[in-house]
């Protein structure tokens, strides 16, 4: 029941954009996220959402795997059309019943907030289905290196993220099992109040919590008999290399922003 | 009370990529008074039947019937079979959450809706039933040892008197004195008139214990009978990956070195086997 979560769950199938080197994703990302920004009006929605289905195909993801990622915000991306839909300033009305009124601003507006929600969730789905998170984390940490130099904890931070990455899963299954443990006893957490339901996570959240500073302890114990000593020195398994995949990747982000600047 | 098992099967994560078919095509019957052991290597499927046995999974199709009543049809009351049909989890001393262990204990009658005098009652007889010193009572479960847990656990699931009991791997990662002090509560349950289901890789409790045994082989059943029936089929049990008990070996290591003797489960048996075939040999 806690297992169908995907946002963030990776992919494993082979493909043009898993291939790709992780620090070139992450900045295609961002690169993409400036590229939603930039193409303001609703025409240039069109080549953002090609490039989207584009991306998948690539990825050799089915689309409804990215549409998914979505379903959580569903509450959210309705509350932005409602709140845009009604409450903006215009000219041009198309609706109005007492004294809320739809104007064609408002509905353009709309869409346009929504539909970039759905971009922004989309994009970063592609990257996290797309990477696993221990190469992501390994881009992050690469990329952030400069700033190593200033002191800026860049592998402290990278390894906190892969950890905490690596036990959501393991946190998740632990809390299935739990619950359906406390189940078996006749715990009920499916029905009452607001403050009954509440009650009713104490059986879950206290042997949760128990096991995950025992397994925190147990992970830094072994992690000290290994040596670990921080990022000084220390030589990597995977060396991250850009190939022309990578180059090819690029130019179609760029070719992206040159088209949503020029549209507008 | 009888469960009965009808071409069960489980997948895991459908259409996903990370789909596993966990069961397939399961149908037998644990019949009332049963001490009915489930082995089978790791990843057999095993603690998915046991959770299926009170409806804690849904089948993905066949059906599970306990007493002719499909327990996953819309009707049923969960409730009142959970209550019916107890499960301890694998390392079940990591559900225990209450302040002291009588609180824990309580968890489950409480659940059922008992209070006072007849919930007290419940904790003090589930307690007594797996022998620990009476101060543990009182104590918090997290200052307890692993195996002093285990059993408060078991006892959690013991206090809301189920006519069924499921364990999966009660004994695993126990010392050898915490493992007998739990087979033995277990075989007092059994006698105490609990149909007993126990998931276990100890082929020697399983031997001693068991009245009838499954095998479980990659989802599907392998094997059912009695455990002599069942541990004289060594070979194929090892092609599985499973061990027989260390009875069962002796006498095929005697039998190899030329001693003349049937398959014993028991060390009696064993004994009185030895004996009789040095009869044999002094006479001839
Ligand atoms: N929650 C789950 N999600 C996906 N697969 C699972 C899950 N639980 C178990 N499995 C898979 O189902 C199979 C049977 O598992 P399980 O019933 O735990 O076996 P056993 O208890 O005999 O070791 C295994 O292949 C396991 O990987
Ligand atoms: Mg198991």
């Amino acid at each position: 029941m806690l297992k169908d979560i995907t946002l963030g769950q990776y992919y494993p199938v082979k493909s043009f954009v898993h291939d790709l080197d992780p620090r070139v994703k992450i900045i295609l990302t961002i690169a993409f996220i400036v590229a939603v920004f930039l193409g303001s009006s609703l025409w240039a929605m069109i080549p953002i959402t090609a490039f989207i289905l584009l991306s998948a195909k690539a990825a050799n993801l089915p689309v409804k795997l990215l549409l998914k990622g979505i379903k959580p915000l569903r509450i959210i991306l309705i509350f932005t059309f409602l709140l845009n839909l009604f409450f903006s300033a215009g000219e041009t009305v198309l609706l109005q019943v007492w004294k809320i009124r739809v104007t064609q601003e408002g509905l353009m507006l709309a869409i346009r907030f929504s539909m970039r929600l759905v971009f922004l969730v989309t994009g970063a789905s592609l990257l996290t289905l797309t990477t696993q998170p221990v190469v992501l984390t390994d881009g992050l940490e690469r990329l952030m290196s400069p700033l190593a130099r200033i002191g800026f904890p860049a592998h402290e931070l990278a390894m906190m993220m892969s950890i905490a990455l690596r036990f959501i899963p393991t946190l998740l299954e632990e809390a299935d099992k739990i619950m359906k443990a406390q189940m078996a006893r006749g715990a009920d957490f499916e029905s009452g109040n607001l403050l009954q339901r509440a009650r009713a996570m104490v059986p879950l959240l206290v042997p949760l919590f128990v096991s995950a500073f025992r397994r925190a302890g147990d992970l830094a114990m072994a992690m000290e008999a290994r040596c670990y000593h921080g990022g000084e020195g220390r030589t990597r398994l995977r060396v991250l290399k850009i190939t022309h995949k990578d180059y090819v990747a690029c130019a179609a982000v760029a070719a992206l922003i040159v088209i949503c600047v020029i549209i507008g | 009370m009888a469960i009965t098992i009808e071409h069960l099967y489980h997948v895991y994560q459908q259409g996903s990529p990370f789909q596993s078919d966990a069961l397939e095509d399961i149908d037998f019957t644990i019949e009332n008074g049963d001490l009915l052991a489930l082995i089978g290597h790791t990843g057999s499927g095993k603690s998915t039947l046991a959770q299926h046995l009170n409806g804690l999974l849904k089948p993905t199709s066949g059906r599970v019937l306990v007493d002719g009543q499909n327990i996953n049809a819309k009707e049923a009351d969960r409730k009142a079979l959970r209550q019916r049909v107890g499960l301890l989890f694998q390392y079940a001393e990591y559900q225990l959450f209450e302040e002291t262990v009588y609180k824990d204990i309580a968890f489950g009658p409480k659940n059922q809706g008992l209070t006072g005098k007849e919930l007290d009652h419940r904790v003090r007889r589930a307690f007594a039933r797996v022998h620990l010193p009476q101060e543990v009572l009182e104590k918090s479960p997290f200052e307890l040892s692993g195996g002093q847990m285990r059993r408060v656990a078991l006892a959690g699931v013991v206090a809301m008197e189920p006519e069924v009991l499921v364990l999966d791997e009660p004994i695993a990662g126990l010392d050898p004195k915490g493992r007998d002090e739990l087979m033995e509560v277990i075989s007092d349950l059994h006698r105490g008139g609990v149909t007993i289901v126990l998931i276990s890789h100890n082929m020697d409790d399983v031997a001693r214990i068991a009245t009838r045994v499954a095998v479980l082989d990659k989802g599907r059943l392998a094997m059912l009978g009695t455990p002599r029936e069942i541990f004289s089929r060594g070979d194929e049990l090892e092609a599985m990956g499973l061990d027989v008990p260390q009875t069962v070996q002796l006498c095929r290591k005697l039998r190899a070195g030329g001693v003349d003797m049937p398959d014993c489960l028991t060390n009696e048996e064993v004994c009185a086997a030895i004996l009789a075939a040095r009869g044999r040999t002094a006479h001839a």
